[in-house]
């Protein structure tokens, strides 16, 4: 009985989020276009998630350099870190931690904002302006995510990589242009490009499943705070499952 | 469906003008929920027409139909001669120009000041003005409601008196024909009330707009209502004039002025 109930509550959601992203899509290409607006969301979901992106990916880049060296010191393959640790970083860790990062800061921002806006009548009010407010609110919100979120992917990249070299100079000395020549001489075209493609993907379900979660919300205060704990949480799961099918379509393509 | 061939009669208007909007035979459900029941009302220009209901009869409902922001299942709408659940969406966008509505909840929008909440509805709807004379509007729209030094300030830092206030501003920008006012003192304390009842007052004599008050606060009622429509159980139950209806031996009437 229990069960049942979770597959019905399962597929009718999996059902309204297809039919909200059909009617994103009917929307995406039609004038009026709010160039406005996605330039506001562009910068309040790109640059102002730029600091915590750097902190998290310059740390996530030191912690791996440090955890990695010792076994490969045993193994006498010490030379071999900052490839090892490029190649992980750029092909997997990079995008999904910067992905889930921006999950957690910007799909429940967008989750609460859209949620408060649907409870205090501000959709209804901008309406009734004379706006379309799916295209105002949420088509520029899903593009703004789906743009931005490669970007911070591979500043993240960078800056992770930043963090590999100080993490490999805390025991040795490795010259700035060594380390960098160690690190792309291992990189492929195959590496970089599905990681960069896959962050499209990531970008759009944070934005989408927020833009839902929020435009939908249910009434009163607790609905707002349950929007944006289960964006992220919807989000976060999405962003693992495109990644499981992204490294099936890469090994189809022969990319790996 | 009840639309043509079953119209019943429409109420009477107070006869001040010409009607400005007219509903008929209305019906409105959520799902076994039947929220407005055959539901007719008519506003005359320049009237104030206030609909009295209890919470949960159907009286936000109605006005966001009136506005298009709901359909109803069945019944007419017509505002300044438009048939409203028929218009597209860019005729509806072009009639809802003039047409005002203050939400209940204000529904300013918090990410933008007041001068940003004001010049929403000015830019959205494409109206052609220069810089200045945007600046002019609203500079003059802040005048009517005495909060010229608020223009700069977010909606967060008002008090829930000053946001109603700002929120009436945003709705006269466009200088509507018809405003319609979603439980106007809801939340606030009797003194704030009286005054947006007093401002409700001087806005109909100002811009001589027709008004539809959804209100169940008595003191904004006898203040303002030319004429009162008593909305119970999803039907128009009973209209007249606030005297009218004061005197009435109906108890389910009584109820509500006693």
């Amino acid at each position: 009985m229990l069960r049942s109930q979770f597959w019905k509550n399962f597929l009718q959601e999996t059902g309204e989020i297809a039919r909200f992203t059909g009617r994103l899509f009917s929307q995406w290409f039609k004038p009026r276009y709010e160039i406005r607006e996605f330039l506001r969301q562009c910068y309040i979901i790109g640059y102002k998630s730029l600091p915590l992106i750097a902190l998290t990916t310059f740390i996530m880049g030191l912690v791996l350099t440090m955890q990695i060296r010792p076994f490969l010191v045993d193994y006498g393959v010490e030379s071999q870190l900052p490839a090892m640790v490029g190649i992980a970083i750029i092909r997997e860790i990079g995008p999904v931690i910067t992905a889930l990062i921006f999950a957690g800061k910007i799909g429940s921002s967008i989750g609460a904002e859209l949620g408060s806006m649907k409870v205090t009548e501000q959709i209804d009010a901008m309406e009734v302006s004379g706006t379309n407010p799916f295209k105002y609110l949420v088509v520029t919100r899903v593009m703004a995510a789906t743009f931005m979120l490669p970007l911070l992917v591979v500043l993240g990249d960078a800056v992770a990589l930043y963090g590999t070299y100080l993490g490999v100079n805390m025991t040795g000395v490795t010259n700035f242009g060594f380390f960098w020549t160690k690190v792309f001489r291992n990189l492929s075209f195959g590496d970089v490009l599905p990681a960069f493609v896959k962050s499209f993907f990531f970008g759009f379900a944070v934005g989408i499943v927020g833009c839902y979660k929020g435009y939908y919300s249910k009434k009163g205060t607790e609905g707002v705070g349950q929007s944006a704990n289960s964006a992220v949480v919807l989000s976060s799961v999405l962003i693992f499952i495109i990644d499981l099918i992204a490294v099936q379509v890469t090994d189809v393509l022969g990319l790996n | 469906m009840h639309i043509a061939g079953n119209i019943k009669k429409i109420p009477q208007t107070s006869g001040q003008g010409e009607a400005v909007m007219t509903v008929r035979n209305l019906y409105k459900s959520f799902g076994a929920h039947r929220v407005l029941i055959d539901f007719s009302l008519a506003i005359n220009s320049g009237e104030n027409v206030v609909v009295l209901g209890k919470s949960g009869s159907g009286k936000s409902v109605l006005i966001k139909c009136i506005i298009g922001l709901l359909k109803p299942d069945s019944g007419t709408i017509e505002v300044l001669g438009e048939s409203i659940p028929e218009l597209s969406d860019e005729a509806l966008d072009e009639i809802r120009m003039k047409i005002g509505f203050l939400f209940q909840s204000n529904a300013l929008y918090d990410s933008m000041t007041v001068r940003g909440n004001l010049e929403f509805p000015l830019r959205r709807h494409s109206i052609t003005a220069t810089q200045e004379e945007v600046d002019e509007l609203v500079k003059s729209a802040l005048e009517d409601v005495k909060l010229e030094h608020t223009i700069d300030m977010m909606p967060a830092e008002l008090s829930g008196g000053m946001r109603k206030r700002i929120a009436l501003a945003r709705t006269l920008i466009l200088k509507p024909a018809i405003i319609l006012y979603d439980e106007p003192t809801t939340g606030l304390d009797p003194i704030t009330s009286r005054e947006i009842i007093e401002l409700i007052k001087e806005v109909q004599q100002k811009y001589h707009s027709a008004s539809l008050i959804i209100s169940h606060d008595m003191n904004c009622v006898r203040m303002v209502a030319d004429r009162v429509v008593m909305l119970i159980d999803g039907k128009n139950y009973k209209e007249g004039t606030y005297d009218e209806l004061i005197q009435s031996s109906d108890p389910v009437i009584k109820a509500f002025f006693e």
